[in-house]
C-alpha cells in the first residue's frame, strides 16, 4: 500500500508534480470552459465531467500538502490556501466561481457593449450600452443646469480643488489663511458663482442644480456646518448644566430616532406650516438644513466617544492652569478628542455622502436621481443597468478614496509610537 | 458691578444664565413655529387632531399581512404599513446578521483567497449607497427575470417570475395550539438550561443542552401534529392564464419584487456593518485568553463555546443591535421603489389624501422614535447584564 503513502518529505519529488499538474489541469479545463465554451473533458459522461475539476483539484492539492517540506513557495501556498481538506475546498471553489464569473462580466461591460453612436438604436450588442451614459453625462454631472453656464460650475470646483492642491505644497503658515479662505469665504463665493444673479451672471434658481455637482454641493455644505454643531452638541451632552444637557440630548435622540426619509419629507411638507404664510425657503436651503442637523446629531455622539476617552487627568491639568471652559476644551481636550474619533468622523462623512441621493424625495435630482430621470424617458428605456452600474461605480470611487484618506489621517497624526 | 459678583461669588446664579438663555430660546421658537402653524391651519380651514384615523382610507395598498381594503380606516392603514416596515426589518436583520457572521468570519480565515474575497465584498457594498443599492436591484436585476409563463421554477412548488416570488402556502388547522406547543419548548428549554447550568456549577456534571434543547424543540411541536389534531398542507402557486398573453400564478403567497428588491439590498449592505463588528469582536479575544483555555485542558469547541464567544459577543452585540436599528430605519427607503411601508402608505397616500401634515409626520416619526429608544433600551440592559461584573 505505499502506492498512496501519505504526502510528506519522502516522496516530495513525486508527488508535488503530479499534484500540480492536477491542479493546474483543473483549473485549466474551468477556464476553457468558461473562455472558450469548450468542455475539455467531454469524452466522460456529463455527471463526471462537471465534477471532474473539483475531483482532481482536490487530489492535487492534496499531493501538495506537505508540511515543512523545505520548498518556501509550496510552504507559501500551503500555509495560504491548503492548510487543510475544507480549506482546499474553499479554495478551488472560490477559484472556479472567479473564472465563472469573468466572461460574462467581460462582454457585458466591454466585449459586447456599445460605445458608439448617440442613440438607443445605435446599441445592438447584448451587452452594455454605455452610448447612454455617454449622451447623458452632461446631464448627469450638471443636472438640469442650462449648457452654457456650466462653466461656472466647473468654475468654482477648479478653484476648490486648486485650493486644496495648493495648500498641500504651501508652508504652515500660509496653510492657515488657506483653510480660512476654504471655510469662511469659499463657500459663499462658490455658491454665489454658481447661482448667479449678481456681477452680470444669469441667475440659475437650485431647481436646475443637479447631478454629481449637486452630490458636491450638498455634501460640502453639510460637512461643513454639521461639524462645528456636533461638536457643540457633544459639548453640551456632556455639560454640568441640567438645562444644557437634557436639550442637548433631546436634540441628539430625536434625530438619531428617525430615519433621513422622514426627516426630508418634514422639511418639504411639515416645515412650511411652522413659517408665516408667505415665507419661502428655497428647497435646497431646507433640504440642506435637514441634512445639516440630522447629522450634526451623529457626529455629536462620535465626538461625545472620544471626549468620554479622555483621562480626567487632562480635564483637572487644563483647570489647574487656569483655562476657562472654551479655552480648556479648545486648547487641551477638543483636540485629542477629535483625533482618537477620527474613523467614526470619518464614517459619519461617509455617511452623510452616501445619505445626498435621497434627496429625491423632495424632488431635487442630484445623480441617483437624474439616472432615475433618464432611464424613464421614452428614448432610452431599460437603461436601468448600465444607468446604476455607472452611479454605484462613481459612488463607490469617491466613498472608497475617502475611507482611505481618512485611514491614511489616522495614521500620520497617531501620536503613539 | 452685580455681573463680575455673580461670576465671582455666586456659582448658581452664573449657572443659570446660560441656562435660562438656552431654555427661553428652545421656548420661543416653539412658540413662533406653534403661532405660524396655528394661523397657517386656520387659513386652509383644517384643525389639529387625529379624528382623520377613522376616516375611510379609500386606497388601496398593494401588499397586506392583514386584511385591509380601501374601505377601512386610515388607522388601519397605518397599521399596514407598520407591519410591512416590521416584516421587511426582520428580514433583513435575518439574513444580514447570517452573512455578516460568514463574512466577518471569512475575513480571519487562514485562507488567503476567502479573507480577500470577503474583504472585497465588504469594501464593495459599504461603499455604495443603499438607495443606490435598492435601485439596481429592483430596476436592473429583478426587471430581468422572465415573464410568469417562463418562470424559473423550484422543483414546480416554487416560481421567480418579474412579477414577484410564488411559494406555497401554509394552511394550518389549529394553528394556535402548535404555537402553545412552541411557547411550551421554549419554557421547557429554560428550565433544562438552569437545571443544566446548576448541575454543572455543583457536581461539575457535563449535560449536552444544547443536543437536548433541540430535540425539545423538535419533539414538543411534533407531538401536537401527531395526537392533538393540528395539520398542515401546502397550497402551491399554478400557473394560470388570464387572457392569450397574459398569465399569472393562482394559489400560494406571491412576494412582490419590491420586497425582495429592499430585503436584499437592506441585507447585502448592513451585513458588510455586522461583518466589520464580527472581525472586531473576535480580534478584540486577547490571545492569552485562547491559549489559558488551552492549558487548563479545555478542548477546542470549549474554548469557542465557553471562552471565546462570551467575550466576543460582548463585543459584538452593542455596535450590531446598532445596526439593527439603522437596518429597521433604512427599510424606510421602501418609499423610493413604492414598497408599501409605513413611510409609503402614511406619510406619502395618507399625507395626500388628508392634507394633515403636522398630524402624520409626528406619528410617522414618534413611531420610528420608540422603535429606536425601545430597541436601544434593550440594548442598555443587554450591556448591563453582559458587562463583566469586577469585584
Amino acid at each position: 500500500m505505499n502506492l498512496i503513502a501519505k504526502p510528506s518529505k519522502e516522496n516530495i519529488k513525486t508527488y508535488v508534480p503530479i499534484g500540480l499538474s492536477l491542479v493546474s489541469l483543473s483549473i485549466l479545463d474551468v477556464f476553457v470552459n468558461a473562455f472558450f465554451n469548450f468542455n475539455l473533458m467531454a469524452f466522460l459522461p456529463s455527471a463526471l465531467s462537471y465534477f471532474l475539476p473539483l475531483i482532481l483539484g482536490f487530489t492535487g492539492f492534496y499531493l501538495i500538502r506537505i508540511e515543512f517540506s523545505g520548498a518556501r513557495s509550496l510552504d507559501i501556498l500551503n500555509k495560504n490556501i491548503n492548510s487543510n481538506n475544507f480549506n482546499a475546498l474553499l479554495t478551488l471553489f472560490t477559484i472556479f466561481i472567479i473564472i465563472k464569473s469573468i466572461p460574462p462580466m467581460l462582454d457585458w461591460f466591454i466585449l459586447d457593449a456599445n460605445f458608439v453612436g448617440n442613440s438607443k438604436d445605435d446599441c445592438t450588442g447584448d451587452g452594455a450600452c454605455w452610448v447612454f451614459i455617454k449622451v447623458w453625462f452632461n446631464r448627469f454631472m450638471y443636472g438640469l443646469y442650462p449648457d452654457a453656464e456650466q462653466w461656472r460650475i466647473n468654475t468654482a470646483f477648479l478653484i476648490l480643488f486648486a485650493v486644496v492642491g495648493a495648500s498641500f505644497f504651501v508652508s504652515e503658515k500660509l496653510k492657515k489663511y488657506f483653510i480660512l479662505f476654504l471655510v469662511f469665504v469659499f463657500p459663499f463665493l462658490g455658491i454665489k458663482l454658481i447661482s448667479g444673479g449678481s456681477f452680470g451672471l444669469e441667475y440659475v434658481e437650485s431647481a436646475a442644480w443637479g447631478g454629481l455637482s449637486l452630490t458636491f454641493i450638498i455634501s460640502a455644505f453639510a460637512i461643513l456646518f454639521c461639524f462645528p454643531i456636533g461638536v457643540i452638541l457633544a459639548l453640551g451632552r456632556r455639560s454640568s448644566l441640567p438645562a444644557i444637557k437634557y436639550i442637548s440630548i433631546g436634540f441628539i435622540e430625536l434625530w438619531r430616532g428617525v430615519p433621513l426619509i422622514t426627516v426630508l419629507f418634514m422639511s418639504a411638507v411639515m416645515f412650511p406650516m411652522f413659517l408665516p404664510d408667505g415665507t419661502f425657503i428655497d428647497k435646497l436651503i431646507r433640504v440642506l438644513i435637514a441634512i445639516t442637523l440630522f447629522e450634526a446629531a451623529y457626529m455629536a455622539e462620535v465626538v461625545r466617544g472620544g471626549l468620554q476617552a479622555l483621562p480626567k487627568g487632562q480635564y483637572e491639568a487644563a483647570k489647574s492652569l487656569g483655562m476657562g471652559y472654551w479655552r480648556m476644551n479648545a486648547l487641551i481636550i477638543l483636540p485629542q478628542a477629535l483625533k482618537l474619533v477620527i474613523p467614526g468622523i470619518a464614517n459619519t462623512l461617509l455617511a452623510l455622502v452616501k445619505d445626498t441621493p435621497l434627496i429625491f424625495v423632495v424632488g431635487l435630482m442630484e445623480l441617483a436621481g437624474m439616472i432615475g430621470l433618464a432611464k424613464t424617458n421614452p428614448k432610452w428605456l431599460g437603461m436601468a443597468m448600465e444607468g446604476y452600474v455607472f452611479a454605484g461605480l462613481v459612488f463607490w470611487v469617491i466613498c472608497y478614496a475617502m475611507s482611505r484618506y481618512s485611514q491614511n489621517l489616522e495614521k500620520k497624526l497617531s501620536t503613539e509610537r | 458691578m452685580i455681573f463680575k459678583k455673580f461670576n465671582i461669588e455666586n456659582k448658581k446664579a452664573r449657572d443659570l444664565i446660560p441656562q435660562a438663555i438656552t431654555v427661553l430660546a428652545l421656548l420661543s421658537v416653539i412658540v413662533y413655529f406653534a403661532t405660524n402653524a396655528q394661523i397657517n391651519m386656520g387659513n386652509r380651514g383644517i384643525s389639529f387632531g387625529f379624528g382623520f384615523l377613522n376616516q375611510e382610507a379609500s386606497f388601496d395598498i398593494t401588499f397586506s399581512m392583514i386584511e385591509y381594503d380601501g374601505s377601512h380606516s386610515y388607522g388601519r392603514a397605518f397599521l399596514v404599513g407598520l407591519l410591512n416596515t416590521i416584516l421587511v426589518s426582520v428580514i433583513g436583520i435575518f439574513f444580514a446578521t447570517i452573512m455578516g457572521v460568514i463574512v466577518g468570519v471569512s475575513r480571519l480565515s487562514d485562507n488567503y483567497l476567502i479573507a480577500k474575497v470577503a474583504e472585497w465584498y465588504v469594501e464593495i457594498f459599504r461603499n455604495i449607497p443603499l438607495i443606490l443599492q435598492i435601485f439596481f436591484w429592483y430596476f436592473a436585476a429583478l426587471r430581468a427575470l422572465p415573464l410568469p409563463e417562463n418562470g424559473i421554477s423550484f422543483y414546480d412548488i416554487s416560481f421567480l417570475t418579474i412579477k414577484g416570488w410564488y411559494v406555497p402556502k401554509f394552511i394550518w388547522t389549529n394553528f394556535n395550539i402548535f404555537l402553545l406547543s412552541i411557547i411550551a419548548a421554549f419554557i421547557a428549554i429554560y428550565f433544562i438550561n438552569s437545571y443544566a447550568t446548576k448541575q454543572r456549577e455543583q457536581f461539575g456534571k457535563q449535560i449536552p443542552t444544547l443536543i437536548i434543547s433541540f430535540l425539545t424543540l423538535i419533539l414538543i411541536p411534533l407531538i401536537t401534529f401527531l395526537f392533538l389534531g393540528v395539520s398542515l398542507t401546502f397550497e402551491y402557486p399554478v400557473l394560470k392564464q388570464l387572457s392569450p398573453t397574459v398569465f399569472t400564478y393562482a394559489g400560494g403567497v406571491s412576494i412582490i419584487p419590491e420586497l425582495i428588491a429592499l430585503a436584499l439590498a437592506l441585507s447585502m449592505y448592513t451585513a458588510t456593518f455586522i461583518a466589520e463588528n464580527v472581525r472586531a469582536g473576535i480580534l478584540g479575544v486577547g490571545k492569552g485568553q485562547k491559549e489559558a483555555a488551552a492549558s487548563i485542558g479545555l478542548n477546542k469547541n470549549q474554548i469557542l463555546k465557553l471562552v471565546v464567544m462570551p467575550q466576543a459577543l460582548r463585543i459584538i452585540i452593542p455596535p450590531t443591535t446598532n445596526q439593527y436599528l439603522n437596518l429597521t430605519k433604512n427599510s424606510s427607503l421602501a418609499a423610493a421603489i413604492a414598497y408599501p411601508d409605513i413611510v409609503l402608505v402614511f406619510a406619502g397616500t395618507a399625507l395626500m389624501q388628508t392634507g394633515r401634515a403636522i398630524e402624520i409626520i409626528s406619528i410617522t416619526m414618534l413611531t420610528y422614535l420608540t422603535l429606536s429608544i425601545s430597541i436601544s433600551i434593550f440594548m442598555n440592559w443587554y450591556n448591563k447584564k453582559m458587562a463583566i461584573k469586577e469585584k
